[in-house]
């Protein structure tokens, strides 16, 4: 060995001159490291790769001509972005390439936005000033922000975007479910205007339990609200026995009772439940409730709770009380007030109550409930914050009862705990938090939720989009959220609508659900002889909807309080409804507008004239639409029909004054049947 | 001397090579695959195939399928295992199919749109293996927002099957419109007459007017998303030379 590296010696250094050789050797070779790592690059080999892969392209001479060397850089003082990605994504503008798909060579799919306008860090995250691949996409350990993975990147959307933003529908939907599943009343989510995100869920208040229910249906509800319902938004606490039983123990003793609740009912329960199917039907409760039907799939609407199971829960004597007027037991419901006469409330409790499952409280045998299990339930409903959502008497709503989220999409990973085999990236954590939050350790009170993947993904979407760059940003760089107005109509009209409850279906002025049209323009659109014989007694104008307007029995003088209020009130300035008579227009003009309808503008396609050839169901019938609508919103719907409601689906055909006139004409001498007998009684 | 240097040489070599081979090898940790107690001798889709969702997202529905023996019957304990192109992930890759016989996995779609192959597949008793091809299509933001103008506006027509959430008028019309699965006559109308049938109604294109003009209610980024939607929809067909009235 001694040998070997004697002779090496002898061999380089031997003499004077080799050495000096040698030793230059060495030195250039050193100084060559440099330019070597430069030419090296990453960068530098994937531009030679694309280059390669446009030389036998047919549009080679335009991909050549576009192509620039070296490294590139998208500089955004104002965003704070210095992005180089583009050095070797450098196919990113070519349309021309949408058959490439090997990466990094692809052009980018068409997005509202330019790239030279935001970059790419601003929408991906991930470090836009490196140039090496690992050190842009992953995260190092003087970087914390890795690349966003596609599933979750309109969560950068929603950095900006504040509201609901068309072709985002993920990081809408999870805006949506933080709202209605109740997210929120735990955990506190501020807008950097310093709104709050506020709920949508209305969770029953449970201050008068016992008149509603049984001790036993809420400890089977506790132990899993899925069993009694798919569809319940209360997520399961996973409770013991014990704790489950000391819970509902303490809200039945913690009730009190609603005056007038548990007065005995006039009428009992009718013993057919047949009887009641047909009033469930005519009075379209499905649009708002929904029921398994044999088949175990859900019909109805998500308004209301799942009522497959209802006869299980409610006593009869409460659920009577609550045909009869459900605003005495719960004053902000979304219910309306029927105003059911006591047979059709026998009639309907009775449908309602065979509605049962027996096995859901087949196995809940509970004994009378001691002092002490009564003051346990208490404690453990303040430790799992049942106030947060519900109303308790006794007990106070609980601040940030949770952990505040309003910057949860820049959390530190640092700061979370993972589990083992989970990757150790923030949208990881989050969205394992929501399929299992128990699983991160002990005496963890968030609760399981049944969300699928596809939910849990955009909320997940939702949440990384409040981060600190979205707290941040200054508001001239944001799109603000339109917020939802809390328009209350007046007086007596007002409260008949609260009672009504119009706003559960119908939008005016911006508020309300959108179930059912918008009533901003009502006064404008109908007459009121129609509207007060409509208030009364609903019939149909769309007969392919199952979603109708239910008939709620009102006395003429509730008709007509409404009626003029809406006449009076929900007028829209530009249609003057008096401008346009409705009768007397000339026969030609009917004709003309007759040939337009079936001819030019072939409305028969969505709308029905003559019932006899006619088979439009998508539009509203217009049999009798001369006796509904004024002429003046006719015209000025065939003119603009989304000037009047924005979204509606009748196209704007930008008919001319003339044409607009005719249909005018021919549709305000459509005034069906009815019309003359109508005429008759009211004069 | 020469012999001397080479074999520095060589031992340099081989270190470098060490050093390069250990720093490329990553650790894999593979999980095993489940035994399975039983094979089946075809495996068939239940449901879940032919779905729609947003590139990088979940399937609304998950994906169910089926392993089946040379009758037909169900078979438990089968194992299936799923794959498709790289960014593909299915949630779990594998398993034993239930007491059904079946087995349900949640897919997320790859980050690009366009149309994903997704193949599963099971061994029979030959340990050949049985395959199902099964295709999803992934939308990228433009086809996304087509989509939506499609649900609001389009589906009322164009859609054959009525539901009674969302009814649609196919059936009543006299002149069908095409559905936009039919790839055999929309992809050899080319996107300039696309673009002047939507915006001008049928008649614009000698088609029929059932079908109205929506240039003054869809602007023209809108249609051209719309456009996308119904490429990305449509069944794939070779555009062969049909009246095209305009090229693009």
């Amino acid at each position: 060995m001694k040998e070997t590296v004697k002779s090496l010696w002898q061999t380089l250094f031997g003499d004077s001159v080799r050495g000096f050789g040698v030793v230059s050797l060495v030195f250039l070779a050193s100084l060559a490291i440099a330019p070597a790592k430069n030419h090296f690059s990453e960068w530098r080999h994937y531009q030679h790769g694309y280059l390669k892969m446009i030389r036998n392209r047919s549009d080679a001479i335009t991909l050549q001509r576009h192509f620039q060397g070296g490294i590139q850089q998208i500089w955004l003082p104002d965003l704070g972005v210095v992005d180089r990605c583009t050095s070797c994504h450098v196919g990113l503008k070519e349309a021309s390439l949408t058959d490439v798909s090997t990466q990094p060579f692809r052009p980018h799919p068409v997005i509202p936005h330019k790239l030279d306008q935001f970059g790419c860090t601003v929408c991906h995250r991930g470090q836009g000033a490196a140039t090496t691949v690992a050190e842009a996409h992953s995260s190092t350990l003087a970087w914390e922000q890795p690349i966003l993975p596609a599933k979750y990147i309109e969560s950068s959307c929603g950095e900006c975007h504040r509201g609901p933003l068309a072709g985002a529908l993920q990081l809408n939907q999870g805006r949506h479910l933080l709202s209605r599943y109740g997210c929120v009343h735990c955990h506190t989510v501020k807008s950097p205007n310093g709104s709050t995100m506020k709920a949508t869920d209305h969770p029953p208040s449970l201050s008068h339990i016992a008149d509603k229910t049984t001790r036993e249906w809420i400890y089977a509800w506790l132990k899993d609200p899925q069993a009694y319902a798919a569809t319940a938004t209360m997520p399961n606490f996973k409770l013991s026995d014990d704790d489950a039983r000391d819970i509902s123990a303490f809200l039945i003793a913690n009730s009190t009772a609603v005056p007038g609740n548990t007065a005995t009912p006039a009428a009992k329960a009718s013993a057919d439940p047949a009887a009641g199917a047909s009033l469930y039907g005519e009075s379209f409760c499905a649009s708002c409730h929904a029921v398994q039907n044999a088949a175990g799939n859900l019909v109805g609407g998500d308004v209301g709770p799942e009522l497959t199971r209802v006869g299980s829960k409610v006593k009869p004597e409460w659920l009577q009380a609550w045909l009869h007027n459900p605003r005495a037991y719960d004053a902000e419901t979304s219910m309306p007030h029927y105003r059911f006469s006591e047979s059709q409330v026998a009639r309907l409790s009775g449908f309602l109550l065979a509605k049962t499952d027996s096995d859901l409280l087949a196995n809940v045998h509970l004994e009378a409930a001691t002092p002490e299990q009564i003051a346990h339930g208490k404690r453990l409903v303040s430790d799992y914050g049942c106030a947060s959502c519900h109303e308790i008497a006794g007990i106070k709503k609980p601040e940030n009862f949770a952990p505040e989220l309003s910057r949860i999409g820049s959390k530190p990973i640092t700061q979370l705990v993972f589990l083992p085999g989970m990757q150790h990236t923030l949208p990881d954590y989050i969205a394992t938090k929501i399929k299992q939050p128990r699983a991160f350790g002990q005496g963890l009170k968030m609760p399981q939720y049944s969300f699928t993947p596809a939910q849990t993904d955009s909320l997940a979407t939702a949440l990384l989009a409040f981060n600190d760059r979205a707290a941040t940003l200054p508001p001239s760089l944001t799109v603000a959220a339109k917020s939802e107005s809390d328009y209350q109509p007046a007086g007596k009209a007002g409260k008949l609508m609260t009672d009504l409850a119009c706003f559960s279906c119908h939008r005016i002025n911006g508020h309300g659900g959108e179930m059912a049209p918008d009533l901003t323009w009502e006064g404008s659109s109908v007459q009121r002889q129609w509207l007060v014989q409509f208030l009364k007694n609903p019939n149909t104008l769309r007969p392919a909807l199952i979603r109708r307007m239910p008939r709620f029995n009102l006395t003429d003088a509730e008709s007509n309080e409404l009626a003029d209020y809406m006449m009076t009130v929900y007028q829209n300035p530009a249609v003057d409804r008096d401008s346009m008579p409705l009768n007397g227009y000339p026969q030609g003009q009917v004709e003309l507008g007759n040939q337009l309808f079936y001819g030019k503008y072939a409305c028969q396609g969505c709308h029905i004239v003559d019932t006899k050839t006619d088979k439009g169901y998508i539009g509203p019938t217009l049999t009798q639409v001369g006796s509904r609508l004024t002429a003046a919103w006719i015209f000025q719907w065939m003119k603009n029909p989304q000037a009047l409601r924005p979204g509606t689906v009748e196209p704007n055909r930008a008919m001319s004054d003339e044409d607009a006139r005719a249909l005018t004409a021919f549709l305000i001498s459509q005034k069906g049947a009815g019309k003359s007998e109508v005429a008759k009684t009211k004069k | 001397m020469i012999r001397y240097s080479l074999s520095i040489a060589a031992l340099f070599a081989a270190v470098l090579i060490t050093l390069l081979a250990a720093s490329c090898s990553r650790e894999t940790v593979s999980v095993p695959l489940p035994k399975p107690t039983a094979v089946g001798a075809a495996i068939v889709e239940s449901s879940g195939g032919n779905q729609i969702a947003q590139a990088g997202t979940a399937l609304p529905q998950p994906l169910v399928v089926q392993v089946n023996d040379e009758q037909g019957t169900a078979v438990a304990g089968a194992l299936v295992e799923f794959s498709a192109a790289p960014g593909v992930a299915f949630d779990p890759a594998n398993g034993l199919t239930d007491s059904s016989g079946q087995l349900t996995t949640n897919v997320t779609l790859g980050g690009m749109s366009g149309r994903y192959q997704l193949t599963a597949f099971t061994t029979d008793k030959t340990r050949k293996k049985v395959t199902l091809k099964i295709e999803e299509i992934a939308l990228g933001y433009q086809q996304t927002l087509g989509r939506q103008l499609n649900d609001q506006y389009c589906d009322r027509c164009h859609n054959p099957e009525s539901t009674v959430e969302r009814v649609s008028n196919f059936d009543n019309l006299e002149i069908k419109p095409h559905p936009f699965t039919e790839g055999d006559t929309l992809n050899k109308i080319s996107d300039a007459d696309l673009i002047a049938i939507i915006s001008h109604g049928g008649p614009a294109l000698n088609k029929s007017a059932l079908m109205p003009a929506w240039g003054n209610t869809l602007s023209k980024s809108e249609i051209q998303g719309l456009i996308s939607y119904i490429r990305a929809v449509s069944d794939r067909h070779n555009p062969n030379a049909g009246p095209v009235y305009a090229k693009n």
